[in-house]
């Protein structure tokens, strides 16, 4: 299940619901991404994508994940507008049969999330606004996981 | 007709977030192509259509060499930053 949303998500919830779709998965992982707030400098985020075809790359990413990992169930809620320090971002859970491949698997889809999908963020800070750059030890936490050489 | 997107601040310094534009007469178009066709369309935008922004056809990501056809939609965009 992937969404991209406006509206804010509760985690004991969708753990609930991952359950339901999760058969005999003996592992559940889940990460919740917040808004940092910088010691105070900053007031909010706001988050822009690319309707359409943000989604279907998270869905990709999470057909990856579940073939990649054999994982029983994998939710992924991002959301988009604008968010004040302290506000969920972005929620991952994934199911599987042990805690090593469950964990390997939301570490991956993470890590694909920062690189692969159109999202854009602006930070609104005390000192004015600005639209964040990606930062290089992303890409190369993203595409260790397609280079065996890169992990060694 | 071909709609060419713009997003962030990208969308921000062009001060437009859509665009439909009739396909040049040159063909076979390319992204490459069609970012050369704005920048000369609208010459103050060349400094921001920098030949570094990330590109999608029909929403998949494309490159400079990715064919575009009458009815497809172009996006151009700054590096994502998702998660």
């Amino acid at each position: 299940m992937i969404s991209v949303q406006q509206r804010d998500f509760d985690v004991g919830e969708q753990y609930l619901r991952l359950c339901q779709q999760a058969g005999d998965a003996g592992a559940v992982v889940f990460f919740v991404g917040r808004v940092r707030g910088g010691g105070g400098a900053v007031r909010a985020l706001e988050l822009e994508h690319y309707p359409g075809m943000c989604e279907r790359r998270l869905q990709e990413m999470v057909d990856e994940t579940r073939r990649r990992w054999a994982c029983h169930a994998v939710r992924l809620i991002h959301r988009v507008g604008r968010l004040a320090a302290g506000e969920q971002i972005v929620f991952l859970a994934v199911a599987g049969r042990h805690r090593a491949e469950a964990f390997e698997a939301a570490h991956f889809l993470i890590d694909q999330l920062k690189t692969r999908a159109p999202f854009w963020k602006k930070e609104h800070g005390l000192e004015g606004d600005r639209w964040l750059d990606p930062h290089a030890k992303d890409v190369r936490a993203a595409g260790r996981w397609y280079n065996d050489t890169v992990m060694l | 007709m071909i709609r060419i997107r713009f997003f962030a601040r990208l969308r921000e310094a062009l001060g437009c977030d859509v665009l439909d534009l009739c396909p040049p007469s040159r063909s076979p178009l390319s992204v490459a192509g069609l970012r050369r066709h704005l920048i000369h369309e609208y010459p103050h935008w060349a400094a921001h259509l920098d030949s570094r922004l990330l590109s999608a056809v029909n929403q998949d990501m494309a490159n400079g060499q990715t064919p575009v056809r009458d009815g497809d939609e172009v996006a151009f965009f700054p590096p994502v930053t998702g998660g």
